[in-house]
């Protein structure tokens, strides 16, 4: 059934990303998007973490991807006209794609040895009360200063909105 | 029972409760919309629906029969994908909420232990504002996908106007949750359990009054309903994101609004008004509190059958009256108080607060667009961020 499941959204999340790409309308390419964060949210969820599942949704989904949205309405983009590829496209583009799958496949072979297999259920410390803990005890110091990260790119999109009304 | 495993058991029990919840729902969310029409009626010094059926019951019947048997027209220039996409999403995501909304306490039926709730997550209270947040798209979709620059507008002011409320909406729930220490709507209902002094609308050791008073009006921004309902101001706009709709395409926008303003209603039910618990304790005599209210209806509706204005109602006042006398009957019996009395008081605050809902569309006036945003952004955010943050001293502080 965890398999089954696993799969049903794995490969929605993989198709959707595709189609991020291939679409030429951004509005289809948001929505393929938000498609890519659900079926995360929904994969997160099988794993164990419900409190990221649903936060991937509320920030991913629910926030980000509707100023998108919002952005992309607002300035009423138009979809875009294809050209043709270029000779290094052509050329480059399947083997470098191969490459980058073999070598991150690698990667994942090297650090994770196929001894620790994924088991579904098998993850607890993903509720909540965990999380707040792990945030507020363990990784109080990356927390803070990302929090500090985002309070300076809010002050900067201030500036230059300041800027532009003078 | 016999010869069934817990899981059977389970599941047949599961199936019932989903069928029996999707079906009150759907009647609520039709009477609704009559018992919208008839207060705003008598705020206006007018009868409202009369005709069909007694007082304008079969109205909702009738307005259901119209929308599904009228033509179902996709406009030419539509995106026509998201198009017919956007108003699943809206009534989706509208109706699944309801599924984590605890009704009552465990029950026990035939010797099986059941929660009046469909699942009771430990993520609850975020489960719900990830739908709510996802039912944005069905509006902005709708307004983009229909190719018209009203619904544009439409779209573009609700989705502004949904992302700006969530954040003192979000900042409103998340206080009372400071003072009941869970996220699952069930436990947080327990957590209550006592009286009135025991909501966390008062609930020591910082009442969570303003709190509640933000999430109502964020409430009335994120359903779009008046004084915010902007992006369907009728006389800027034609009808806002759902111009283009028609048939049962616009009925789901219309279920979609009036299913969140009910699944609003129960989320302030739960979190600040302690769900089904009674306003004071059984043994001071709460538990009376329905039958007494059944009876003087009853009462009533026999007084006015004897002195009756017109010849007819000689006969359907009492008729009234004995329905109500049997309801007050029931609430006497002992076997079905354990679920039935809870029930009465759930849905006796979530009504009050539709009421509230119903009164104030017919009191105020709509927001100048500018006015609305600059509310939230000046003085919601700030207000709620204020209260969060005592709420956060207080219950730090507290022994």
């Amino acid at each position: 059934m965890d398999v089954i499941l696993f799969l049903v959204f794995a490969i929605i999340a993989v198709v959707c990303a595709i189609n991020v790409v291939v679409q030429t309308h951004p509005i289809s390419s948001a929505i393929s998007l938000v498609g890519v964060m659900g079926s995360l949210a929904v994969l997160y969820l099988l794993l164990g973490a419900e409190f990221l599942a649903a936060a991937q949704v509320i920030v991913y989904a629910g926030a980000i991807m509707v100023l998108f949205v919002f952005v992309i309405m607002l300035l009423n983009a138009g979809s875009e006209i294809k050209k043709g590829r270029s000779l290094t496209v052509q050329l480059l583009g399947v083997p470098l794609l191969v490459a980058f799958l073999a070598v991150m496949a690698y990667f994942v072979q090297r650090l994770f040895p196929s001894t620790t297999m994924v088991h579904f259920g098998g993850f607890t410390g993903g509720g909540v009360r965990e999380i707040g803990r792990a945030l507020f005890s363990t990784y109080l110091l990356p927390f803070e200063v990302t929090s500090i990260l985002i309070l300076i790119a809010i002050l900067g999109a201030i500036v230059l909105a300041r800027k532009e009304m003078d | 029972m016999h010869g069934l495993t817990s899981e059977q058991i389970f599941f047949i029990v599961t199936v019932i409760k989903v069928v029996v919840v999707f079906a009150v729902l759907m009647t609520v969310l039709a009477y609704l919309q009559w018992v919208e029409r008839k207060v705003i009626a008598h705020i206006q010094v007018r009868p409202g629906p009369y005709n069909v059926g007694w007082h304008g019951l079969l109205q909702p019947l009738a307005d259901v029969i119209k929308l599904v048997t009228k033509e179902d027209l996709i406009p030419p220039h539509v995106n026509k994908l998201l198009y017919i996409l956007a108003p699943f999403l809206a009534i989706t995501m509208a109706l699944l909420s309801i599924a984590v909304i605890p009704f009552g306490p465990k029950i026990t039926v035939a010797g099986y232990q059941t929660y009046m709730q469909l699942a009771d997550l430990n993520i609850g209270v975020l489960f719900i504002l990830a739908v709510s947040s996802m039912g944005v798209y069905g509006i902005a979709l709708a307004g983009w996908s229909s190719n018209n620059k009203y619904s544009l507008l439409g779209g573009l002011r609700s989705s502004a106007q949904m992302i700006s409320y969530e954040l003192p909406l979000s900042l409103a729930i998340a206080a009372p949750l400071l003072i009941s220490n869970t996220l699952s709507l069930h436990d947080l209902v327990m957590r209550q359990a006592g009286g009135i002094w025991t909501w966390n609308i008062l609930h020591r050791p910082f009442p969570q009054i303003f709190s509640f008073i933000i999430f109502m009006i964020a409430a009335f921004a994120e359903t779009n309903r008046v004084p915010f309902d902007l992006p369907e101001a009728e006389n800027e706009l034609v009808a806002g994101f759902h111009t283009e709709y028609s048939s049962m395409k616009f009925a789901s926008f219309f279920m979609a609004e009036y299913a969140n303003m009910i699944t609003v209603c129960c989320m302030g039910t739960v979190l600040f008004l302690g769900g089904w618990i009674a306003p004071w304790p059984a043994k001071y005599g709460s538990s009376l509190v329905p039958v007494v209210i059944f009876a003087l209806a009853g009462l009533m509706a026999f007084y006015h059958g004897v002195n009756s204005a017109r010849r007819r109602d000689e006969f359907s006042f009492p008729a009234v009256g004995v329905t109500f006398l049997i309801c007050a009957a029931v609430f006497l019996l002992p076997m079905v108080q354990q679920w039935l009395l809870p029930l009465f008081w759930f849905c006796a605050k979530v009504g009050a607060l539709l009421f509230v809902f119903i009164w104030i569309r017919g009191t105020l006036p709509r927001f100048r667009y500018d006015q609305l945003m600059g509310f939230t952004w000046k003085f919601l955010f700030p207000a709620a961020m204020l209260n969060l943050l005592v709420t956060g001293f207080l219950v730090a502080l507290r022994p």
